[in-house]
């Protein structure tokens, strides 16, 4: 099962034909992931070989589909374009984009969110400013390192791309149904709360690592919906206690204003939820290991 | 990025924001000629990117040319909140003022849109109108695609019950200032307060814009904004080589790959420090994936180069980038400090994980710098480092 990608995903990458999403491509395909065919309209109708893997390019996200049957993209697009390259995932109605760009403008994103929203939701965003996320043995859309672990039955999902190979490194010998980088953007599509919801749906899911950073309330409404609607044991983890006020701490969205988004709230949010939190990257995979002992 | 006053307001008379006159300087004399050029009088307003400037004595009145200078005298130098004032606005008096508003346009997080907060109780911080008049302050959620035109102006209007009288004025501002909250790419745009003159006119009194720093690859004019005066001059040499650094209080320099490990490794070194006489991290710096030996000098030498670093801790986790490029960065980017006659003296604790760890941890030891350790966990790596600088 897992959740959002699969080994029958069949995965295009918009932007494929650049430097960073050649590179990803590859090491995608190495991790076995289904990559159908590449978007890029100046590039129509031609294929790249990678690694023997014949991919065709097509010129938009709505022909690949067609073609291919695609329904996840992955999109390595510059900032400058990336606007443009979701609304047409959106359009084309693919069921997932994945949306890996750093450094997109908010005004660009609350547009595409704004689109998305009155398209109906059809295409679930994750990111951006996100590593993707993976589902170990099955696929890999995204930039999470495929060989740091193997499935298992633990979810993760978290704002920062390092702390989920952190996480995923400590908890390796136990293993992943799937780990979800949801990003460190101000505006994100897929949040703490759905990956959650899908988790707890998830039967190959029978324990969730939640990893949250300083900015915003997100972590604060993750807890509400914890206490509400998981049922699965929840381990957190929050980063950014000794961030200054006002200060960015490299994510656009990791800034605490005043005194709102502190990493003390949301500690306490979550164990007000009844979330075990760590101090520390090892203390919290030490916490869901003593979970999955019993 | 937060600007000064006197920005917000250049960029509100950019877009057709009512505002009055004003201008900048940074030296007494010069408020002379520009309140002479003001016809005689003007308010002398400290620029300080922190509220309550009229309390802490940074908005006088002067009648004269002359009082202009004594007061810009008084006020450039002086320390509000912690904030040296290092530049002043001579503005245009205003008339006489009947009543003061509030309106703003930012970014609402939680709902991934834009709001609009409007209230007739302006002239004193929106949070605590919202606080003790929660009915005062009406917020409306803003498409972002949609935008504002003059109808939802006259909605936003409408909610937050303006006076007939300066109803559609009111809204005439609502549509200017969204229009620079959109063509400036920023976070926030305020204005308060807005005040209603004895004209009947409604003119944006004081203001602040927050601007997005994701979008200078299309706002080449914001770089012009950057008050580089009050930077930090660490933070000033690290943005100038591309690193995302900030300044903090403590010893322990720290670097590391990935914003959030980053800030995990703050933390941890924190907690570490509370068994080693309280010391602290000195800095956040991420130096991103696929960190070449370049980069890693360029970050040792930041970090080395300031006075507060007692010891230094990298922190790295190989995600795609290797740890044994890492190591060979680390070993090159001492040796280059080295050839510019930058010799380390300050011990280095390195903790490397993930992708090819083990041959990294090898390229270390067989490098064997005097000065360099290694710690093969991250929890452990910390108090280590915390250790050092507390020796020192």
């Amino acid at each position: 099962m897992a959740i959002f990608l699969n080994k029958d995903s069949k995965v295009i990458v918009q932007g494929m034909t650049g430097a960073t999403g050649m590179k990803h491509t590859k090491l995608m395909l190495a991790d076995g992931t289904n990559i159908v065919g590449g978007v890029n309209p100046r590039k129509a109708g031609t294929s790249v070989d990678i690694d023997g893997h014949e991919i065709p390019v097509f010129g938009s996200v709505a022909e690949a589909m067609e073609k291919t049957g695609a329904n996840v993209s992955v999109l390595f697009v510059p900032p400058a374009f990336a606007k443009a390259a979701v609304v047409e995932a959106i359009d084309a109605e693919i069921p997932l984009a994945v949306v890996i760009t750093e450094g997109i403008a908010v005004h660009d994103s609350a547009a595409f969110w704004a689109y998305a929203k009155s398209k109906g939701n059809k295409t679930r965003i994750i990111g951006p400013n996100c590593p993707g996320l993976i589902t170990p043995g099955q696929s890999n859309a995204g930039i999470i390192p495929g060989d740091i672990t193997k499935p298992g039955r633990i979810g993760l999902v978290s704002k920062s791309g390092t702390l989920t190979y952190q996480m995923m490194y400590e908890l390796r010998d136990i293993g992943f149904s799937s780990a979800v980088g949801i990003g460190g953007d101000p505006i994100i599509g897929t949040t703490h709360i759905d990956a959650l919801a899908a988790f707890e749906a998830d039967p190959d899911t029978d324990l969730i690592v939640m990893i949250g950073e300083i900015g915003g309330d997100a972590e604060e409404r993750a807890a509400d919906f914890i206490k509400a609607n998981v049922s699965k044991p929840v381990v957190g983890y929050v980063a950014g206690f000794t961030a200054p006020e006002g200060k960015t701490m490299g994510h656009a969205g990791a800034i605490v204003s005043g005194s709102s988004g502190t990493a003390a709230a949301k500690k306490e949010a979550l164990e007000a939820a009844g979330v075990k939190v760590g101090k520390t990257p090892t203390e919290t995979a030490k916490l869901a290991r003593e979970i999955l002992a019993g | 990025m937060d600007l000064f006053e006197y920005q917000a307001r250049d960029l509100f008379a950019k877009h057709d924001v009512p505002v009055l006159a004003g201008e900048v300087i940074d030296t007494p004399e010069a408020a002379r000629a520009a309140t002479e050029r003001l016809g005689g009088k003007s308010v002398v307003k400290a620029q300080v990117k922190v509220g309550g400037r009229g309390k802490a004595g940074g908005v006088k009145l002067a009648a004269t040319p002359d009082e202009a200078v004594a007061r810009a005298t008084d006020i450039l130098g002086m320390d509000i909140k912690g904030h040296t004032v290092h530049k002043v606005m001579i503005a245009e008096t205003a008339p006489e003022i009947l009543e003061e508003y509030y309106v703003s346009f930012l970014l609402d997080r939680t709902n991934r849109t834009f709001l609009s907060i409007a209230s007739v109780e302006g002239g004193m911080e929106i949070e605590e109108v919202a606080a003790t008049r929660p009915d005062a302050v009406a917020k409306t959620p803003i498409d972002a695609n949609e935008g504002v035109s003059p109808e939802k102006a006259r909605e936003i209007v409408a909610a937050a019950k303006f006076p007939a009288d300066v109803a559609d004025k009111v809204a005439d501002v609502l549509v200017t200032l969204w229009k620079t909250f959109v063509a400036e790419d920023a976070l926030l745009v305020e204005v308060n307060p807005l005040a209603k003159v004895a004209s009947g006119d409604v003119i944006a009194l004081d203001g602040k814009v927050s601007l997005d720093e994701n979008a200078e690859f299309r706002q080449p004019e914001h770089e012009a904004l950057v008050d580089h005066a009050s930077a930090n001059p660490l933070e000033a040499a690290a943005k100038e080589k591309n690193l995302n650094y900030v300044k903090l209080d403590g010893e322990v320099g720290i670097i590391g790959n990935g914003a959030g490990l980053v800030m995990s490794t703050l933390d941890v070194v924190a907690y570490a420090g509370e068994n080693h006489g309280g010391v602290k991290p000195a800095n956040f710096l991420d130096i991103g994936g696929g960190a070449s030996a370049a980069v890693m000098a360029n970050g040792l030498e930041i970090i080395l180069g300031d006075p507060d670093v007692k010891s230094v801790f990298v922190n790295v986790f190989g995600g795609i980038t290797a740890c044994d490029e890492v190591a060979n960065g680390i070993v090159q980017a001492l040796q280059l400090l080295k050839d510019k006659g930058e010799e380390v003296t300050k011990p280095l604790v390195v903790r490397l994980d993930g992708n090819n760890a083990e041959l990294g941890r090898k390229i270390l030891s067989d490098a064997n710098h005097p000065l360099v350790q290694r710690v093969d966990t991250m929890d452990g790596a910390a108090d280590k480092a915390a250790e050092l600088a507390a020796a020192k």
